[in-house]
Formats: structure tokens, sequence, C-alpha cells
């Protein structure tokens, strides 16, 4: 190793029980090197970072990080406070922000001593202000966190990774909620870090960004490392490979010519809490045949939307029609009746009861169907019958259908899902988010679901922040922005970007 | 260091031996204060065991001991399946225990057929009743319902003293708040010859097994615990989640409700503001003992009607203190409470990592 190594994790191990979160797993860091760190949802990126960060305790292995002389020192492991000293900062996907105080006080929270009486605030802005100076990390200090878009939070929060003089930043999926373009500036700065001396790491599982951004890529598979190579020498189908142990099964995709109008929305207002929740006068028309994909930056009304069409929001004006029938009085079981199938945003905690098992979730949906029930008690043996058939189809892998669904993995919650959705042959599919989380077998796994659905007749919804699966996927495009719907026109991916940021394109 | 890390597997075994252990645990535990009077706990846990199983009479007093909490018990495990922290059984209990009363201390002389059923029917229905304002209230304006639950059974219990000393005073009882007696064909029938224990013990068997039955076979059942568990994802579902809360509100307050009448019109006979030591509250502890499970309750029921008649018993027999009874039942619910905990997650010891 050269002298310029500034961190080595050594054979690190963990496992949860049954599960091999990591196996011996080894890396190492340079001096001013943006590593990527790649692998399926499951292989145990976040396991090891959460390792290097003090999180967890690994069963086997060590770390070495380098003090402020370049030395490699051994560090102690499971105090996230070791981690912080020795320079090491981690940007989480979920971010941990105060949201009713500034940014200065978030970046600042938890670095001071809790018992000092006076704040030294001018020396803090001075610090900050020269870390946004040099890395180009543009955030307003002085507004509530809770009033800044998703992307200054993000800044915030390296900016707080900074501001502990991180010398290893660690940045988990750190674009999973930016526009394309803001995604592009945030790797600009990154850049201008590295070129400092900043050393990062970064997980991600969009190889697009990958091979544009890191200087070198080590792939994650089932906790092992399988594979680590210069991004110069890499190329796509190999990483992919290697990130599955397989080639990406190819959705393969015909063209279709829409039929009659499956839903239709005219003037749909929804009066919400904030931004997310509000729709303002929308009309929007999906037909049989077609994938109508919604692009927009997470929290410009796609929550209303998505809420309206499966039922859990009554719009304050509007109407809803389902196969050219109005549906009078909206709501979660008069959707399902009309023929709509929902996909929830959030499978845990919309998806599924975790504590029922699977078999009891597969019918949540259908409980006054004669199959499920005879005069008000459970047919136990159809409902086994039945989930035995369908986990069967839609291949939902985990401990049986009469354990608790929450024992499977995001993965067969989603298929789970999506065979409860798909078994009533709905005439639209209402799909949020479908394949956030989920590795690429089980991501294109929906997206074949999806077309399979489309070819049979029926109208599909995609709601999704990944712009390559709209892209990929869908017939038509529309952009919400700000509570409103704007027809695309096109699959121009930079045209959609600039309408998601809201500039004209 | 101490890290808690949640178990992959918590078995089966473990799940029924830690309340037993649990119990063996809180009885050690009620041996210090034992000592501490002065007792010789070990002849004190024998004077329990015969105060309780040591005769016919020993018996039927435990079990007569135990009907009123298998009541409260399902009254609060099937609220809190469905995450409605019903607190107020002991309110609902004594509303039970005024419509009891009311129709069956002769303001209704009809025969025995149709008066017991009728008193059974008004006092689950006025126990019902006294839970649909809480209920009300949490859904409609996300009050808590523990707060709310709790408090009305304050209101309730003023209310009844001011019914006992009014319209529900018994006018030949000389004065003494307390009501008129249930006539004789509106009583429920003992069991046994002599014995206090009566008919309100088989109800409350015949409920809880209905209960049992209900919440896991049924669609009812089915929706109440997906409710529980997650009322996001059933309503996604397209569950009426207030139509459920409401439905075991009502059902939890009845039972509640009949836990009065089967005091009143089973055992007393009359009604005064003393009728119950707190079995609404002592309901919920059995419900967690029970780990709310109908059937659960039933056995949890009858340990701490155990455990209370023993006490009782012991300290005639020993001259001490028959508090220890509460000492021992609040302790065998935090052993219970802290065994379910250790069933659910592991407390590791971690060694603190070297420099």
């Amino acid at each position: 190793m050269t002298d310029s190594t500034v961190l080595r994790l050594n054979g690190l191990s963990k496992r949860f029980g049954p599960v091999v979160a990591n196996d011996d797993v080894s890396l190492t860091l340079a001096k001013g090197e943006a590593l990527a760190l790649l692998g399926e949802n499951g292989a145990g990126k976040t396991t090891l970072m959460n390792m290097l960060f003090g999180h967890y305790l690994p069963d086997a292995g060590s770390v070495e990080v380098a003090d402020e002389n370049g030395v490699l020192q051994s560090l102690p492991l499971g105090h996230p406070q070791a981690a912080l000293a020795a320079g090491v900062g981690m940007v989480h996907q979920h971010f941990a922000l105060a949201e009713n105080i500034n940014a200065l006080d978030n970046i600042t929270l938890g670095s001071e001593p809790l018992l000092a009486l006076r704040r030294n605030r001018q020396a803090a802005r001075a610090k900050i202000e020269g870390i946004i100076e040099r890395s180009g990390l543009k955030a307003p200090l002085n507004t509530p966190v809770g009033r800044l878009s998703v992307g200054e939070r993000q800044r915030v929060e390296i900016l707080k990774a900074l501001y502990r003089d991180a010398r290893i930043l660690v940045l988990d999926e750190p674009t999973a909620v930016l526009t394309p373009q803001e995604a592009d500036t945030l790797f600009e700065n990154i850049k201008a870090m590295t070129r400092e001396g900043l050393s990062v790491i970064f997980i991600s599982h969009k190889l697009r960004e990958v091979l544009a951004f890191s200087d070198r890529i080590a792939v994650l598979r089932h906790g092992r490392k399988v594979g680590e190579m210069a991004t110069a020498d890499a190329d796509e189908k190999a990483i992919a490979r290697m990130m599955v142990g397989a080639d990406t099964p190819k959705v393969a995709r015909t063209d279709m010519a829409p039929g009659a109008p499956v839903l239709n929305l005219s003037g749909i207002s929804v009066t919400g809490r904030s931004k997310r929740d509000t729709l303002k006068g929308v009309d929007l028309m999906v037909n049989a045949h077609e994938i109508l994909g919604i692009a927009g930056i997470s929290g410009n009304g796609q929550s209303a939307l998505a809420n309206v069409i499966s039922g859990l929001a009554a719009p304050s004006e509007g109407h809803i029609q389902v196969d050219g029938i109005p549906v009078p009085k909206p709501g979660p079981a008069a959707m399902v009746k009309a023929g709509i199938g929902r996909i929830p945003e959030d499978r845990h905690h919309e998806g599924i009861v975790g504590a029922m098992s699977v078999a009891e979730n597969m019918v949540i949906e259908r409980l006054d169907d004669p199959e499920v029930q005879s005069r008000g008690l459970l047919r136990r043996d159809a409902i086994r019958d039945n989930a035995e058939r369908l986990a069967q189809a839609y291949d939902v892998r985990g401990p049986g259908v009469t354990a608790s669904s929450r024992l499977l993995s995001g993965g067969n919650i989603q298929k789970l899902i999506l065979a409860r959705v798909f078994e009533r042959s709905p005439r639209l599919i209402l799909a949020n988010q479908p394949t956030r989380g989920l590795d690429m077998g089980a991501a294109a796994e929906v997206g074949r679901r999806l077309l399979e659905a489309r070819e049979r007749g029926a109208g599909v919804v995609l709601i999704s922040e990944d712009l390559d699966e709209i892209l990929g996927l869908a017939d038509r495009i529309v952009v919400i922005r700000d509570g409103n719907l704007v027809e695309a026109g096109s699959h121009d991916r930079e045209k959609i970007g600039l309408m998601m940021a809201g500039e004209p394109a | 260091m101490i890290r808690i890390e949640p178990r992959e597997n918590p078995s089966r075994a473990f799940a029924i031996g830690i309340p037993i252990l649990s119990a063996v645990i809180s009885l050690a535990l009620a041996a210090i204060p034992l000592l501490a009077a002065g007792a010789n706990p070990l002849t004190a846990y024998g004077e329990m065991i015969k105060g309780v199983f040591g005769s016919v009479f020993a018996l039927s007093e435990m079990l007569t001991r135990a009907t009123p909490l298998i009541f409260t018990g399902l009254a609060a495990a099937l609220a809190f399946r469905a995450k409605l922290w019903n607190i107020g059984a002991e309110g609902q209990l004594y509303l039970g225990a005024m419509a009891a009363v009311a129709i069956g201390s002769g303001y209704l002389d009809a025969p025995g057929i149709v008066l017991l059923p009728l008193i059974i029917l008004l006092g689950a229905g006025a126990g019902a009743a006294g839970m649909m304002a809480p209920t009300y209230l949490k859904v409609r304006f996300g009050a808590d319902e523990v707060v709310t639950t709790l408090l009305l059974n304050f209101i309730i219990l003023i209310f009844l003293q001011m019914m006992l000393e009014g319209p529900l005073q018994d006018p030949m009882g000389l004065g003494w708040p307390q009501s008129a007696p249930v006539l004789d064909q509106g009583m429920l029938p003992p069991l046994m010859e002599r014995m206090r224990v009566h008919s309100g013990l088989i109800i409350a068997l015949v409920l809880a097994a209905i209960a049992q039955f209900m919440l896991a076979r049924s669609v009812w059942g089915f929706k109440l615990r997906a409710v529980g568990e997650n009322a996001a994802a059933a309503r996604h579902a397209g569950i009426n989640v207030n139509r459920s809360l409401f439905g075991v509100a009502a059902i939890s307050g009845a039972l509640a409700g009949l836990a009065g009448v089967s005091e009143v019109a089973g055992l007393k006979g009359y009604l005064t503001s003393d009728l119950s030591p707190g079995f609404g509250y002592t309901g919920i502890v059995v419900a967690m003992l029970a780990g709310l499970s109908p059937a659960g309750v039933v056995v949890a029921a009858l340990f701490i009607a155990s455990v209370f008649v023993g006490a009782d018993s012991m300290s005639r027999a020993m001259g001490v203190s028959s508090f220890l009874a509460d000492l021992v039942v609040s302790m065998s619910l935090l052993c219970v409470l802290v065994g379910g905990f250790l069933a659910k997650y592991r407390i590791l010891r971690t060694r603190e990592a070297v420099s």
C-alpha cells in the first residue's frame, strides 16, 4: 500500500443470525479518491459502511484510519464517536436533521459541549462559509431546515460532516432523491472536494453516475467483494454482470396502440398540509395498453396523486372515472372494486401488515370474496391454497406462506404485493415507486409484470423518481411539479430534467 | 457497553416458558417483603396454596374472584389488539352494574327468562355506550383514549354516587348509599350449593372461547388484527378502520359492563360504590399477562385470582398484611413484561473495544 492510503478495512465480517451481511470484506481508500461501492440491495453495502462508522460491531476484522499525519491507526470498533473523531463522516440515505432549526445550528449541533454557556456562532459561521466556498455546496444557513429542498438538505448533511473535519466521507445513495441535474451538481462538488484531498466512498446502484464520477469501483454481492477495478477500465455490462452474477434480464417492450381510456381524472384538486399532498386542478387520462410515467422530484404532489388514485385521499374538487364509469364516493375499497390495483410507495408501511401471515396479506384486499370467507368466517384452507399458488406463480420466497410477512425481504414483499394486485386482473394499475430499494432482479420482474399488464389491456400509472425507469417503461410521460401536471411530449432526458426542475424547456 | 438486539427466532417454548418463569420469579421476589414482615415464606406460600386449592370452598372463592377478571381482561385484550387503549373498564363495569340494578331491582317485575337476559343485554349495552364517546373523540379529533377513558372512570364513579343517593337508592336501605336488591328471578344462578361461584363464570368462559375463535377465524378478527398491527396498511387495503375501532370499542365496553352485571346479579345482589376493588384496572394486568390472547386471559385471570385469594387467606392465617397480594400481582406483571421483552430481544454485553 502507498503512503496515501487513508482507510483500510481488513476482512470485515458481520452476521445477523443466519444471514451473512458481510463476509471477509477488505477495502482500501486513497487520499483524494472517489470510490463507488456498487451492489444490489441486500448485497451488504450499507452494513459495511455502518461497521466503518461504528453503528455495528463487526464479528471479525478491523478498520484502520489515517491520522492527521497520514499514519494508519486502528479504529476502535463499535464507537461512532471514535469514527467521528478519526475523521470519518457519514451521510445516510435518510437525513438526520432537526427540521425546526436552521442549517447553521444543524451543522454545529452535537459538535459543541453540552454545557457550554455561550456558543461561538461567528467562528462556526466563518468556518462553514469557508467550506461552502471551497466545495461549492451552497445551502442557506439561516433558514429552518424544514423549508429547504431535498437537495439543500443533503448539502447541509454533507456540510455537517465536513464541519467536523471529516477526511473520509461516506455517502449512502446520495442521488436517490435528486433530479438528474442536481445529481450532476452534487458530483461536481464532490470532485472539487476530492481535489482538495477529501476521500469519498459513495454507495449507489446507478451505473451511469458511478461510471461518470468515480475513480475506482468495488462491487459487492451477497456480502462479499466480487470485484474491484479502476473506473477507467470498467464497462457497464461487465459491472452489471458482476453485481447480479448473471446478465440482467432485458425488459422486452413492443410498441402498442393505446386503447380506450381506463382512468380519467378531471379537475382534481387536493388541499394538503404541504406541497407533497397538494394537487391543483389536474386532468389526467390513462388509456388501455398504455404505461403513463409520472416524472418529478420527490415531494411535488406525487403523494397526493397516488392517494387520489388509490382512494386514500378524497379530492376537494373534480371527478374520477374508471372505465368510463364515475366513482362517486372514492375510498380504498371503492377503488379496488372499480378495478384499480395499487402498488403503494411504502411497501412496509402501507403494503403489508407485517405481523400477519403472507397468506393473509395476499387476501387482505378481498375479504368479502366468497372464495376467502363464508358467512363471516375465514376459509383458511382456501386462503392457504391461494397463497401457495400465488407464491409459486410470482416467485415469492421466504419461510412459507403461514409465516409473518415481515420476515420476507423487500423484494419478496414487493412480489407479494404484485401477486395480490395482478391476480385480480385490474383495469388500471397504480405503481408508486415500484422498484425503489429493490435489487435489479426484482426490479426487472416488476417491469416485466407492468408490461405484461399493459399487453393484456390494462392502463398503468407509473410514479417514479428514477427517470431512467420511466424512460425505459413508459409510453407517455407527464411531469409533475408543484401540484401541476405537464405533458412532456417526448422521451428526452435533458428536457424532462429541466421540466422537473421547473425551468422552461 | 450493553447492546440490545432483536432475537431472530423467538421460539415457542420460550413464549410459553417466559410467563411461567416470570410468575415463579415474582413469587420468589415476594419472599423478601414476607421475610421483612416476619413470616416464613415457605409456610406463607403453603398457606396461599391451601387458601386456593385446599378445599372446594377455597376453589369456589378463587373462581368467584376470577369471574370479573375474565370479563375485564377480555375487554382490555380485545381493545388492545386493535391498539385501542381502553383504560376505562372500571367505569364501564359500573355502567353495566347500574343498568343491571336499574332494570333488575323491581322496575320490571318479569319472569326470570325475560328479566335475566334483559339485565345482561342492558348491562352490556351500557358498558358499550360508555366506550362510544372516547372512541368518537379519538377518531374525530385524535383525542388520546388513554386519557379520556381513564378520566371517564372518575366521572362515572361520581355519577354512580349521585345515583346511589338519588334515583337508584334503596328506599328500604335506611339511607345507605346502596341500590335496592336485584329481584331473585333476575339473579345469575349459583353453580354449586352454598358456594358463591355463579353462572357468570360460565358466561365469561363461553365469551372467552368465542373471542378466541373469532379473533383467529373470522373476517371481523382479521380486520381487527390488521387495524391493530398496521392501521395504514389496513386502510390502504380497503378496511374501514374507524368502523373496526367502533366495533371493538363497543365489544370491549360491553365485556366490561358484563363484569359489573356479573358482580351485581351474580354475587352481591345489590350495587354499592365499592362493588369493584379495581377489577377494571386489574383486567389490564390480566390482558398483558395473557399476551392479549383471549384464551390466555382465562389462565391469567385464574392466576391473579389465586394470588389475591391465596394472599388474603395467608394474611389471615399468618397475620401479615394482605397488601402483599397486590405486591405479588404487581411484581408478576413487571416480571412478565420484562420477560416478554427478553423473549423478543437479547441483551449483549460487548467488550470495550481497545484502541
